[in-house]
């Protein structure tokens, strides 16, 4: 059963192969272990977006508002940062977490409370949360002369030789793996996914569940708002506009079922790595930019075609792995 | 027992005490958008000028035009997220059309068709395949409008001929735009259908329950395949009449546009969840977001800011019923 579970991550991760093999039979150089790492710390900061919005999504809802906190929380850091640059990097990390806590739990609490679809309450969000930033900022960019040295260099410095911003990213992976298959909360979430009227009577609070899985979405996104600015070094109202549809992209280019309760950790990380490889690759095999778009939206149409059948037989094995549990 | 009940006289619509209107969703609309209008035309002394208000409505012509449709397919339970990604991939082929020296009856016919085959594309993807419409049009609208960006690059269409300019910049009577003037026809149109005819009741119908909509003979697959075709149809539309409105095509037009829809499909009562919702209310919807656009920048708010407030009337509006409601269910 579990080998049948893995399935889908297994063809991913094959496709994944493939893609890499068929890049490197025009740039050899591509399929290079350091390069490959390359690939890997280009992506971090959209698998930690792909995980946040992966635990929403599984609950059977949405978050749209994730790049526009991205946006907001990554102003706030570059503010401080410009304004105060003895504030060490730790403490600003922590800034940033709790700012995009406190925005995603206004998300939730809509969706707890009041009992708005999170559709709704996000794509309202969306539009506020990259509003308050031009409020924030009065519509002037933190360029990367105003940031300290610190700011800019922490994720890059090397710790036993991979970047810290990988680091990062591994780390979360690895908390978000625990969350979801090691803790009650973790098995919350499917529940809810998989039939919220039975996760009631089972003694599940859905509506307060709902509310933290939207904190830790925000929680990402405040984190990654912090690595998107220090890794872009620049801090304006355009910071990731338009972001929050590629991290749904690779939620479901991983198999993570938009009606709730199915999809993996191993499946969103390997969704973002694909959309990143793609990304990487088609500059260095001369094929315009321009075509990404393009090839990114076939590759989610082609991803939910293949899903919709394993989809049938997968919601019952989870459902029976869930009762069995 | 023995007592057999009379046959139940059902009417064919139930008639709504006055309180009910008063009490609408549309009359809460109503309040907020002469609320609105008041505030305008005190903040500002332009506001109150019989050019101002036409420029206003070009604020809202062309996304109202989309929403009728959303709305019809957002009450059928599905969502099209494609459409501004429509708009773009019909501008880019009206302006191949034009490098090809096409004229104005060729452009818009180019326009309408190829807003109607993405939504046909859509719609086959959905119900042929039965897959989730969200998660689809999210796919087609990279697609679409990755497809203007290979065609277009960083490059622009001009040189549209001057006949083309009627649809997005013409007249039809004293400051009545060519746009206000579709607007108000779809609306009616849109209406008639909705609300008085048997595809509108099956629309209904599907929203609650495509299950049983299904089993009562509805063809649910059909009139979801034909929803996305409309609401295709219309972004073809749209999309002549912003690119004749700005004379020319980037891959990046209207980009966004489709968070704008269906906050105002929303706003206007439409139940995210399918089922429910009116025209009237979606018309309503678009003035409101129309005067607020336009209002805020005549008091050189910029842009950006003006969607905050935007932002902040869709949770408010869909919140404050509901706040109501149990204000009242309290005490």
């Amino acid at each position: 059963m579990k080998a049948l579970l893995k399935y889908r991550e297994i063809w991913l991760a094959a496709a994944i192969v493939v893609l890499i093999g068929l890049i490197s039979t025009r740039f050899p150089a591509f399929a290079d272990p350091g390069n490959l790492g390359q690939v890997f710390n280009d992506t971090s900061i959209l698998m930690i977006l792909a995980l946040g919005q992966m635990v929403v999504i599984l609950t059977r809802s949405i978050d749209l508002s994730m790049a526009s906190n991205l946006c907001f929380t990554g102003m706030v850091v570059a503010m401080l940062n410009a304004a105060h640059p003895a504030i060490p990097i730790p403490l600003l990390i922590v800034t940033a977490l709790a700012v995009g806590l406190v925005l995603g739990a206004i998300n939730g609490l809509l969706v707890w409370r009041l009992n708005i679809p999170s559709i709704v309450v996000t794509l309202g969000t969306l539009t506020i949360y990259r509003g308050a930033t031009f409020v924030l900022s009065g519509g002037a960019w933190v360029n990367a002369d105003k940031m300290s040295p610190d700011f800019i260099g922490f994720q890059r410095a090397a710790f036993l030789g991979i970047p810290v911003l990988s680091w990062i990213a591994i780390l979360v992976i690895a908390l978000f793996f625990i969350l979801m298959t090691r803790t009650a909360l973790g098995r919350s979430i499917y529940a809810i996914g998989v039939n919220p009227t039975a996760s009631v009577y089972a003694g599940i609070d859905v509506g307060r569940t709902k509310f933290i899985v939207f904190c830790i979405s925000g929680m990402i996104g405040g984190l990654a708002g912090y690595l998107w600015i220090s890794r872009y070094v620049i801090a304006s109202v355009e910071v990731a506009n338009g972001y929050e549809l590629n991290i749904i992209a690779a939620c479901v280019i991983g198999g993570i079922s938009i009606a709730g309760g199915i999809g993996s950790v191993g499946g969103a990380v390997l969704g973002a790595l694909f959309l990143g490889i793609i990304s990487n690759a088609l500059p260095v095999i001369n094929i315009s930019p321009f075509w990404q778009m393009a090839i990114s939206g076939s590759a989610i149409i082609l991803a939910v075609v293949l899903n919709a059948r394993g989809e049938r037989r997968q919601g019952r094995i989870i459902l029976r792995k869930a009762e069995a549990a | 027992m023995s007592d057999v009940p009379a046959p139940r006289h059902i009417p064919d619509r139930l008639d709504k005490p006055l309180s009910s209107a008063i009490f609408s969703w549309e009359a809460l609309l109503v309040v907020v958008a002469v609320a609105i209008f008041a505030i305008n035309s005190f903040a500002s002394p332009y506001f109150l000028d019989a050019y101002s208000l036409s420029d206003l409505t070009f604020n809202f012509t062309e996304k109202g035009l989309i929403a009728f449709a959303m709305a019809l397919l957002i009450i059928s339970g599905e969502i099209d997220l494609s459409v501004a990604a429509i708009i773009a991939l019909a501008s880019t082929m009206m302006g191949m059309a034009v490098q090809a020296g096409a004229d104005t009856p060729v452009l818009v016919l180019i326009g309408i068709v190829v807003g109607l085959g993405c939504g046909a594309f859509n719609g086959l993807l959905v119900t042929r395949l039965g897959l989730p419409s969200i998660v689809v049009t999210i796919g087609t609208m990279s697609l679409f409008r990755g497809i203007a960006f290979i065609i277009l690059g960083d490059q622009a269409y001009k040189g549209y001929p001057e006949s083309f300019a009627f649809f997005g910049q013409g007249y039809v009577w004293w400051v009545v735009s060519f746009e206000l003037v579709l607007f108000l026809i779809a609306a009616v149109v849109y209406w008639f259908l909705l609300h008085r005819t048997s595809f509108g009741r099956r629309v209904f119908a599907i929203g609650n329950n495509p299950v049983a909509a299904q089993f009562s003979g509805v063809r649910v697959g059909r009139i979801k395949f034909i929803l996305f075709c409309l609401t295709g149809l219309m972004a073809g539309i749209a999309s002549v009449l912003i690119t004749s409105r700005l004379g020319s095509t980037r891959p990046s037009i209207a980009q966004g546009y489709e968070l704008e829809v269906i906050t105002m499909v929303v706003l206007g009562g439409v139940s995210i969840l399918g089922g429910s919702g009116s025209i009237l209310g979606v018309v309503l919807a678009a003035f409101i977001m129309g005067l607020v656009t336009f209002g805020l920048g005549l008091l050189n708010v910029p842009g950006i800011v003006m969607s905050i407030f935007i932002g902040l009337l869709l949770i408010v509006v869909i919140a404050l019923p509901i706040v109501w409601r149990r204000l009242r269910g309290v005490s």
